[in-house]
């Protein structure tokens, strides 16, 4: 028995988030969600449209636009898509409810699960940009690439609180999916991740883009890709904007996250799909 | 000083009083078990003393502390065993053992708690590859593994099968030779009986009973229980009444089956079988036992939780 005093909440942070990483290794189909959809996504569309330009008046490269796009998609996958359905899966089965019984303090938990999140995020980032530079031709202003970084740290820390959030309000571990799907995929296709909408699109769905925070993340995240941008690929307004739905995302996790399984949905583990999307 | 000591603990759900002016105290090293029917507050209790639910009034605290104030530091000195708490399933058994020991201040080793809890060798499996009694293993192992000075069982064998029963109760025998102070939920009288040195019989938020196992039993060393089917005759027919009327014990009927508490279970009974014999009948299912603690309990807890009782 050894007594070694209370351990440090930093080492704490730090061991939770390897926890977190762990998990996340250890659970195929979230890795597969993640980290190869996206890339299928990347490698069918570099191959539909080779040659092609995105959107009349973006005259790139379709590697230009669909390597950055896909690899903020992939980011917001890891961030608020896992962990709005990984923490609400752990509700479910109880896990959180033992940890809320042990000295581990709330906010550590919190931590690791949101610095899991970001390090998910940026290992899907770099292979979709690793894809886009080795096989499609992808380039980049070096100069560019701390605005790249920044806007992505704001980006994934935004979309990681919004997952908490998600966790806060779905019922359970069977609609979290269904619920993450249905605010993330029809957002995405208005938001310059799929399919550019830049040009002239109906004044509504400019709007729709506008109002959620995807599209902002997005095109901050490809002007520092983009060859045609004569300004700083600092955007701002763009990273209040995602930045604003952060604080959102984590007002609603402060105000409903709870730490016990609804009534009814506790103990009944091992037969439910497990991040099974849909 | 008590490790844990309530005093009129009362807190209500709406109009519901879950528990009502209850008071006890737990000494260091002792095995104190709440015992009762479902439904009766005992988990709420154990929720307020671990500090995860609020109380309407009155005074607790344990290890000198108030659980409804405490903080992680409180946390650091108990351990939890909770009756649905689910285990990552991508961990191994010593990788959660090692994960969650990490956030206490003294820990014991997880080759140590392995063995206390009977799952010697199987460390290096997946939790998901358990079976039930096993998971509950590694639940008790993830209670002890912070070395704590209190521990929260909250029904440790509900919904175990007898051999698996068997097994716990061993484990948590074991338990009270390290002098851990052990506060525990059942509402299975041959559990407590087994376990317990003090236990409290909780009937809607109240203690109805309290003391040793051997103190509850009371008197019910020096009775005997005469229980047969009880013959579809009218029990308020003036014969019956006359017959039960004569005996020397306590009777009750239920479910159709009469059972007399006697301390004179020889005139007793050959009241019973004359009266029988005159019926032209017998004393069916005829039973002479010593009572059971099972059967205190079930009296205790009686009136309005005993199906289908009545008193003759």
């Amino acid at each position: 028995m050894s007594d070694q005093g209370r351990p440090s909440a930093v080492g704490l942070l730090f061991r939770q988030i390897n926890y977190q990483n762990r998990l996340f290794v250890r659970t195929p189909i979230a890795a597969f969600f993640t980290l190869v959809f996206p890339l299928i996504f990347l490698i069918l569309f570099g191959a539909l449209f080779e040659g092609v330009d995105v959107a009349p008046g973006l005259e790139v490269d379709p590697a230009q636009f669909y390597a950055p796009g896909l690899a903020v998609f992939a980011a917001v996958s890891a961030t608020y898509t896992n962990i709005g359905i990984g923490v609400t899966i752990y509700r479910d089965e109880g896990v959180l409810k033992r940890i809320r019984g042990t000295p581990l303090p709330r906010w550590v938990y919190m931590g690791g699960v949101v610095g899991s999140g970001v390090v998910v995020a940026a290992v899907g980032a770099l292979i979709m940009l690793a894809v886009g530079f080795l096989l499609y031709g992808l380039e980049m202003d070096i100069g560019n690439a701390l605005p790249a970084v920044v806007t992505f740290v704001v980006g994934v820390a935004s979309f990681s609180l919004l997952g908490i959030a998600l966790a806060a309000v779905a019922p359970s571990g069977q609609s979290a999916p269904a619920l993450a799907n249905a605010t993330l995929l029809p957002v995405a296709f208005v938001s310059n991740v799929f399919i550019s909408v830049r040009n002239n699109p109906p004044a509504w769905l400019d709007l729709v883009g506008d109002i959620f925070p995807l599209k902002a993340f997005a095109d901050a995240f490809f002007s520092a890709f983009d060859p045609f941008e004569e300004a700083s690929a600092y955007k701002p307004w763009l990273l209040l904007r995602i930045g604003v739905w952060g604080l959102f995302g984590a007002l609603v996790a402060v105000r409903k996250f709870r730490w016990e399984p609804s009534t009814g949905a506790g103990g009944a583990s091992g037969h439910r799909g497990r991040r099974g999307r849909g | 000083m008590p490790a844990v000591t309530v005093t009129d603990l009362k807190k209500s759900y709406g109009t519901v009083r879950a528990v009502d002016g209850l008071s006890f105290s737990v000494g260091e090293g002792e095995v104190f078990a709440l015992l009762g029917p479902n439904g009766a507050g005992k988990s709420t209790v154990v929720e307020i003393l671990e500090g995860h639910r609020t109380r309407d009034s009155g005074k607790v605290t344990v290890l000198g502390t108030d659980p409804g104030t405490a903080g992680q530091g409180y946390r650091d000195r108990i351990g939890i065993v909770l009756q649905e708490a689910g285990i990552e399933r991508e961990l191994t058994v010593r990788e959660a053992l090692v994960h969650y020991g990490a956030c206490y201040s003294r820990r014991r080793p997880v080759d140590e708690v392995l063995d206390l809890v009977g799952l010697t060798g199987l460390g290096d499996r997946r939790t998901h590859q358990l079976s039930g009694g096993q998971k509950r293993r590694v639940d008790l192992a993830l209670g002890l593994i912070g070395d704590p000075d209190v521990l929260f069982l909250d029904e440790p064998t509900t919904g175990f099968d007898p051999s698996a029963r068997r097994h716990a109760w061993e484990m948590i025998e074991g338990l009270q030779d390290l002098g851990t102070t052990i506060l525990l939920t059942s509402h299975y009288m041959d559990e407590v009986q087994v376990l317990a040195d003090r236990v409290a019989v909780v009937v809607d938020g109240r203690i109805v009973a309290e003391g040793t196992p051997d103190e509850l039993r009371g008197n019910a060393d020096s009775e005997t229980l005469v229980r047969f089917r009880f013959p579809e005759v009218d029990p308020n027919s003036g014969p019956v009444v006359e017959l039960l009327g004569g005996l020397a014990g306590r009777t009750s009927l239920r479910n159709g089956v009469l059972e007399v508490y006697t301390e004179q279970p020889t005139t007793d009974l050959n009241l019973l079988t004359q009266w029988a014999i005159g019926q032209g009948g017998a004393l069916e299912g005829l039973e002479v036992t010593t009572p059971t603690l099972e059967d205190v309990y079930l009296g205790l807890i009686g009136g309005d939780h005993g199906a289908g009782v009545e008193d003759v």
